[in-house]
């Protein structure tokens, strides 16, 4: 795998934007949330806008596609070409004659985007049936072109499925089909990979640049992900609070970025090369499970009965001050380990010794006093604080709980939020006053307020940027340092997981295939599954913070 | 995206505050408030408005139209009618508000434990599925029956047939916030049972539990007004609107200001008591506002 290295300067222009400015409402006193933006793209290009959450980089892909929410956003300047014509000149009317026909939109979450009460198959059809005058069997000989040609399994079967019984790869597929069915100009990818597990990823990306070859299509591609952008991009645009800071070559790009904030944000990307290996102390495993399992029966009266096995088999012990990952794709049964470790759900099957004693049955008020020693960090910074209660109330809730006097838990929740970076008058506020990576340093803070054993973090950086990431992770690590305190890590991240673990534990299907040292288990693979995950990481030839190409 | 976040998040009280002014929720809900505000005044200072002893009976003052003696007249017995019906606006609204507030404080309680634990789930939720397949007015009038005409049976004969409604809808709050990671994390920060349900879950409920109240306090005094019109309501020693409309119905040719006057009353209170609370559902849940309009 190597950087793309086409030059297009010969191809036409098809989509060029030019001082694009857009803004919030109509007398609004915020600043503009693109402030004059210009790129373009050219036939059989694909561009990548690359920034973090609020860098503007979505609005600028509703705007092209004339899509920006009514009445809340607008476009108060520039251009936006497409192929010599200003869209932003059209009525809604000639702007819904270009969509799908020159211009075409995949989303992020193909469940939603499509309709779950019709047929995919017929779903595609729509979109002919708006725009060309094709009999039925011509209609249905083209959709089922299509949907070969984004290579679905058994098509006539799918033709005739609903959105549910199809898999988020699939789902996804079809949304490309019917982009693509009318061979738009362009092509608008808004992060259409990131909800998908890696090796989905890797063939919905393959899948993109090889309908882009066969058909010419300019693809403007959005994404946060550095290493997706390596894996695609023909061109790069770095975007940061509605600017575009830095253009180029995805050569120049990585090779030589010239803005700072570029740079920093390729040092942010986690590098798949797992960290030094710390010497194991050999001390007394604080946590040990034995042949832990958790199957889930359903039905019972009337109802037939079913059974999920959602882990089985799941045997790891754990020393102070190391760090356990456990990594795997969506319904590999990683989160349905850790919630039985926290003893919020009950396994079915083998052992948690907690400092020797076997915690996987305890009732509630026997698993109290252990509860402490067992802390949790969760995915969703938005959720997993109260959003009625102030920081102050939120810090204070487990040791209040343990019956430590208020003056000593808030002297505490004060340290702690030093440590984690946060001002003191943080916690007279809410959670909503605070950003995503905030939040979860005041979760984590919340998880050590108990000083606990063992702290579960589960995917508790995915949902944060990447350079919020990296700080969250160093965070992680300066706590283990100074208190010595076990993690497990959960992630379907490889990449974080070698910037973090000890060891690794990868599960499928419920099921552990591998496990060992994380440089064993990341550069010398032994199971299948394991070297498909590590083939599936985009951009994994890349050594982002060296600006350079990994040699193996 | 971020900023329906905030504003979500903003507290309830100031939420509700701001929707108040007029030039934010149109002259409806302001004129509604101000009507409702009048009623309560009025009764609230019934004794002082009153202009005779409503239970005070003149044979020879029978059915007599409006003068300056009566405002309104006089019924059946003789007794000012104007009088009897600002005192009965007190037993009223009296009735309808303590039915909303036993109404939401058992429901509360039973809905919280039915979302919360499972087994219990179960057979709550059976039980008043069977109390709402049963005609609410019919268990009212049976309720009257059992315990006798008095404001306290009356209460309980209106409240019990809304406590299954308020259950179902405190159950799905709290079947969606017990998910929430929040919960979660206080179950792993050791917290007891009863601070989970009441500190965390609880004021989830808050927000549709004050819009049902409204309906409940209005469909309250209509309730009793239609028990009392059937003549299974409060003994007409103590006036209510609906013992007094039900007392005009066999004068109406005589004095039909008996029925219209309590009746209007009632209509402009109930009306008003709506409006604030489907402006209290727009405040609260802007979602529902977007889907209407």
């Amino acid at each position: 795998m190597e950087l793309r290295n086409k030059d297009f300067s010969a191809e036409p222009i098809v989509l060029e934007i030019k001082d694009l400015v857009v803004e919030v409402g109509s007398k609004s006193v915020l600043p503009p949330i693109l402030k004059g933006i210009s790129f373009d793209i050219r036939h059989g290009e694909t561009v990548c806008l690359v920034g973090e959450s609020g860098s503007g980089k979505s609005v600028t892909s509703l705007a092209t596609m004339g899509l920006l929410p009514k009445d809340a956003l607008k476009v108060r300047g520039g251009e936006i070409r497409l192929k010599g014509e200003n869209l932003v000149t059209l009525s809604p009317g000639q702007m819904k004659q270009r969509r799908a026909r020159d211009l075409a939109m995949i989303f992020q979450e193909p469940m939603t985007a499509l309709n779950p009460v019709l047929k995919v198959g017929a779903q595609i059809m729509e979109v002919l049936d708006l725009h060309t005058r094709l009999s039925a069997s011509e209609k249905r000989a083209k959709v089922i072109d299509i949907m070969e040609q984004v290579h679905l399994p058994d098509v006539e079967r799918i033709f005739e499925s609903y959105p549910h019984q199809l898999s988020g790869g699939q789902r996804q597929r079809i949304m490309i089909a019917m982009a693509l069915i009318l061979e738009p100009a362009l092509l608008i990818a808004d992060e259409p990979t990131t909800a998908l597990d890696v090796t989905t990823q890797k063939q919905i990306l393959s899948l993109i640049a090889e309908l882009q070859e066969k058909h010419g299509t300019a693809v403007l591609f959005i994404t946060h992900d550095m290493g997706v952008v390596a894996e695609i991009a023909d061109r790069v645009c770095v975007m940061r609070h509605g600017e575009i800071l830095e253009t180029g070559t995805i050569r120049q790009v990585l090779e030589e970025p010239r803005h700072d904030y570029t740079k920093k944000l390729l040092s942010a990307v986690p590098s798949l090369i797992p960290r030094e290996p710390r010497p194991d102390a050999g001390a007394t495993p604080v946590l040990v499970t034995k042949d832990l399992g958790k199957t889930y029966r359903s039905g019972g009266f009337l109802a037939k009965k079913s059974e999920v096995r959602a882990s089985y088999g799941v045997n790891f012990d754990l020393s102070p001050g190391r760090t356990l990952g456990i990594v795997g794709e969506s319904g590999s049964g990683k989160t349905t380990v850790a919630r039985s470790i926290m003893r919020l759900i009950e396994p079915t099957e083998g052992q948690i010794l907690l400092e020797g004693d076997d915690i996987a049955h305890l009732s509630t008020s026997a698993m109290k006093p252990k509860r402490k020693k067992l802390q949790v960090v969760f995915q969703d910074p938005f959720r997993s604080l109260n959003p009625r209660w102030t920081i102050a109330r939120s810090l204070t809730e487990g040791p209040l709980n343990y019956g430590v006097p208020y003056a000593e838990a808030i002297a505490e929740a004060k340290r702690l939020l030093q440590i984690v970076s946060l001002p003191e008058d943080a916690l007279k506020r809410y959670p909503h006053q605070f950003s995503g990576g905030q939040r979860q340093r005041i979760a984590i803070a919340r998880a050590v307020m108990l000083r606990p054993d063992v702290l579960v973090a589960d995917e508790a950086v995915s949902a944060l940027d990447v350079s919020v990431q990296a700080q969250v992770l160093d965070l992680l690590d300066e706590l283990q340092r100074q208190t010595g305190i076990a993690i497990i890590f959960i992630t379907h991240d490889l990449r974080v997981a070698a910037q973090i673990c000890d060891e690794v534990l990868v599960m499928k299907r419920g099921e552990v295939v591998e496990q060992g040292p994380a440089g064993q288990v990341l550069h010398a693979p032994q199971h299948e599954y394991t070297r498909a995950l590590i083939n599936a990481a985009p951009g994994r030839f890349w050594d982002f913070a060296a600006h350079k190409p990994l040699v193996a | 995206m971020n900023t329906s976040r905030s504003a979500a998040d903003k507290p309830l009280t100031l939420r509700l505050l701001s929707q108040i002014s007029p030039s934010h929720t149109g002259f409806g809900p302001f004129i509604a408030a101000i009507m409702l505000l009048a009623v309560v005044l009025v009764t609230i200072f019934s004794p002082w408005i009153a202009t005779h002893d409503p239970l005070a009976m003149d044979p020879l003052m029978r059915l007599k139209p409006p003068s300056e003696e009566h405002i309104l007249g006089t019924d059946g017995f003789g007794r000012d009618l104007f009088s009897r019906m600002v005192l009965g606006g007190r037993i009223s609204l009296l009735i309808g508000l303590c039915a909303a507030v036993v109404a939401l404080g058992f429901g509360i309680l039973i809905g919280l434990v039915a979302g919360y634990f499972r087994i219990a789930d179960a057979i709550i939720m059976r039980a008043m599925d069977a109390l709402m397949a049963m005609p609410s007015i019919l268990i009212a009038i049976a309720l009257v029956a059992l315990n006798g005409p008095s404001i306290g049976s009356v209460i309980m004969a209106i409240t019990i047939p809304e406590v299954p409604r308020v259950v179902r809808l405190v159950r799905s709050v709290v079947l969606t916030a017990r998910e929430e990671p929040y919960v979660e994390a206080a179950l792993a920060l050791g917290s007891s049972t009863p601070k989970i349900l009441f500190q965390h879950l609880l004021p989830n409920t808050m927000a549709p539990m004050i819009v049902q109240g409204t309906y409940i306090v209005a469909s309250a005094i209509l309730t009793e007004a239609l028990l009392s019109f059937l003549g299974a309501g409060i003994s007409t020693e103590i006036p209510t609107w609906g013992n007094i409309m039900a007392e005009g119905r066999q004068y109406f040719r005589i004095n039909p200001g008996i029925i219209l006057w309590p009746g209007l009353l009632l209509t402009i209170c109930v009306l008003s008591i709506n409006l604030i609370g489907d402006a209290a559902r727009d405040a609260l849940d802007p979602r529902m506002k977007k889907r209407e309009a």
